[in-house]
């Protein structure tokens, strides 16, 4: 049980609401903050970057002022590194999706410059609709942004974001979710590429029948710090949750964190929840962080667990694999690739799965020198 | 003509309580087309002895040597040996979630025979071995052994060993777990395999019931770390009438 409630953390859409960060506050105290001082403190470049957006029936996507109704729909920062995003950004990137056909929508931002940037970006699901909205990351960049999520009744909305920055960018995010009345969430967030690569959903599941599913991949190499705190807060009756993230690790200075709170409320009576983290560490030195954190304020409930595990590469697996005639590099890649697939087949794009899936093989094959 | 030899092994195994020694002294010669069976009680080391000539990183070989057709196996890794043409059909098949059968029965093709094969007729033996083990081609794209039970997992290692075409299999309690059309089932596996590669076998058991389906050539003991008697198929019937005892005088089980 963490001390304080989760539902009792500060919030405010001010930078100046916040003290400067210690590295020992709850939030921060396993991030190398002093790698992202500049995305906390420092003075943030608000103005539009340049994205590029799929055309797609269905879904609309425009540049907003700070003062458009959608904005502060799904919630606000509680730490210091969104809250400087939120106090610096000048437009904001608002896409509505209206279509009740399934599309996909991508946002690519192949990033060049690596000034300190705030993003703000703001998902609407109209009641009812159908959509896949993808933000695909690549390139130079230090950005702390904040993605709202509105999921209308009944709508059905699955939101992806993939970074696969270069090695020197950072990248602070968190994720609003606001899920409602037998809607359904879908977020996915997928963490390759980037020095500090930071994403935080939360999930609020504020009417019946809301239902989320949260999942993530990540593969950390040396020097790379991947860290995810996933909240799913229960506020209404009957709603559902999954949340599952799974994470490679593979050279000496290979960090991940990732935290799960879970906050089933006193009214979310009926509440089914469960929340699983797994890591697989593929060579000596890495660390893994894995903390789920559950709270329950009503005692009527369906169901809430969590599972969290560490493992080194299982050497029976491997042995089952080599008696077959599979060497040893192909026989981890193909265990890793197994282990990380079931993520990727998630997405619900089969031409960001089949990337995804190429992506994790170049991870793998510099991961045994290659 | 192939052969399987092995000769004076010693194995041990690190426990808590220290190094265990188990196998103490094996002797055993295979010639291609032949079945041994390997009879005897709990504990004695028989899953040692395959695991040591499959390669398991738990065994330690003391000493001793196991050559297949005169090349030593014991510095080959574990996948070596299984590219020189050994086969283990394990007693306790392991699961590999995330890995489909298909993808696992392609990938370890390629790796044995050193490229892909064509892919119709992999197709076609993929089907037809799967049909005559009757195993659905659901099969195919579950994961490899995840929630099978265990007679499906002993059929999808006959599979792999109607498959892969070793020279020489170890199979394992392979009739463990079975029920008697299942045992038939898996039986006639093993004997077609034979009847189409001179396939040799090792073939560990506990019952005289699988030796009805697949007849062996000749039959040894095994108590306490070693061979200590050798006959034909009708070795097997006495010690499945009389159980081990009159080898058991001076040895504790798991001693
Ligand atoms: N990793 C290990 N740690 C400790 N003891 C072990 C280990 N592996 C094997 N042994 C011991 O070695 C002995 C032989 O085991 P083995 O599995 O080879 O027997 P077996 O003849 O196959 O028995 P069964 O008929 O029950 O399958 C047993 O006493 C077993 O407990
Ligand atoms: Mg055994």
């Amino acid at each position: 049980m963490p001390v304080q409630s989760r539902a009792e953390r500060f919030t405010s859409t001010s930078v100046d609401d916040f003290e400067k960060v210690t590295g020992f506050e709850i939030e921060w105290k396993l991030t190398p903050i002093t790698r992202i001082t500049a995305l906390i403190e420092g003075e943030l470049d608000g103005s539009a970057p340049a994205l590029t957006f799929s055309e797609t029936p269905g879904v609309t996507a425009a540049w907003v002022d700070r003062t458009d109704a959608r904005i502060g729909s799904a919630g606000a920062p509680e730490e210091r590194a969104s809250a400087n995003a939120w106090s610096s950004f000048d437009k904001a990137l608002a896409i509505d999706v209206t279509g009740e056909e399934p599309q996909e929508f991508v946002v690519t931002r192949e990033a060049t410059d690596s000034a300190p940037r705030a993003g703000h970006t703001v998902i609407t699901a109209a009641p009812f609709s159908r959509g896949l909205v993808i933000l695909r990351n690549s390139g130079d960049a230090q950005l702390t942004e904040n993605v709202e999520i509105v999921v209308g009744d009944q709508a059905a909305l699955t939101v992806v974001t993939v970074q696969e920055w270069n090695d020197e960018s950072n990248h602070l995010a968190s994720h609003f979710a606001r899920v409602g009345r037998d809607a359904r969430l879908r977020h996915v967030v997928v963490s390759l590429g980037g020095g500090v690569v930071r994403v935080n959903p939360s999930i609020h599941l504020v009417e019946t029948g809301a239902d989320a599913s949260a999942f993530g991949l990540y593969f950390a190499d040396s020097g790379q710090h991947l860290e995810q705190r996933v909240y799913i807060d229960h506020v209404a009756a009957q709603t559902k949750s999954r949340v599952k993230y799974k994470g490679a690790l593979q050279g000496a200075t290979a960090r991940s964190v990732w935290v799960g709170d879970v906050l089933i409320g006193p009214h979310a009576t009926g509440t089914d929840s469960y929340e699983e983290n797994r890591n697989l560490v593929l060579s000596e030195g890495p660390r893994a962080d894995s903390i789920p954190n559950l709270e329950i304020e009503t005692g009527d409930i369906m169901g809430a667990g969590h599972a969290s595990s560490t493992g080194r590469f299982d050497d029976e697996q491997l042995f089952y694999l080599q008696s077959r005639g599979i060497p040893e590099d192909e026989a981890r890649r193909l265990v890793v690739r197994g282990f990380l697939a079931e993520i990727v087949a998630q997405i619900g794009s089969d031409d960001l799965e089949t990337h995804l899936s190429a992506a994790i093989e170049a991870e793998l094959s510099e991961a045994q020198g290659h | 003509m192939s052969n399987l030899e092995i000769r004076d092994l010693h194995v041990s195994v690190e426990t808590e309580l220290g190094t265990k020694q188990i196998l103490k002294g094996v002797d055993l010669s295979i010639g291609e087309g032949e079945t041994h069976a390997i009879m005897g009680p709990n504990g004695s080391g028989k899953s040692t002895l395959a695991y040591a000539i499959a390669g398991h990183p738990k065994y330690t070989v003391e000493s001793g040597s196991v050559k297949l057709d005169g090349e030593e196996v014991l510095t080959m890794t574990v996948d070596e040996r299984a590219r020189a043409g050994l086969f283990l059909a394990m007693q306790y098949p392991v699961e590999i979630p995330g890995v489909s059968v298909s993808n696992f029965l392609r990938t370890a093709k390629t790796a044995i025979d050193g490229a892909a094969p064509p892919i119709r007729g992999w197709i076609k033996d993929l089907d037809s071995s799967m049909s005559q083990l009757r195993m659905d081609k659901s099969f195919r794209e579950r994961n490899v052994n995840e929630g099978f039970s265990g007679g499906e997992k002993k059929r999808n290692e006959i599979l792999q060993l109607e498959l892969l075409k070793p020279k020489f299999a170890v199979l394992d309690e392979t009739d463990s777990g079975l029920d008697v059309d299942a045992l038939k089932i898996v039986s006639e596996g093993v004997n077609r395999a034979k009847a189409n590669t001179g396939l040799g076998i090792l073939l560990i058991t506990h019952y005289n019931r699988i030796l009805k389906y697949i007849q062996p050539d000749f039959v040894h003991v095994f108590v306490a770390g070693k061979v200590v008697e050798q006959g034909g198929p009708e070795l097997a019937v006495r010690l499945e009438n009389e159980g081990y005892d009159r080898f058991l005088s001076n040895a504790v089980v798991g001693s």
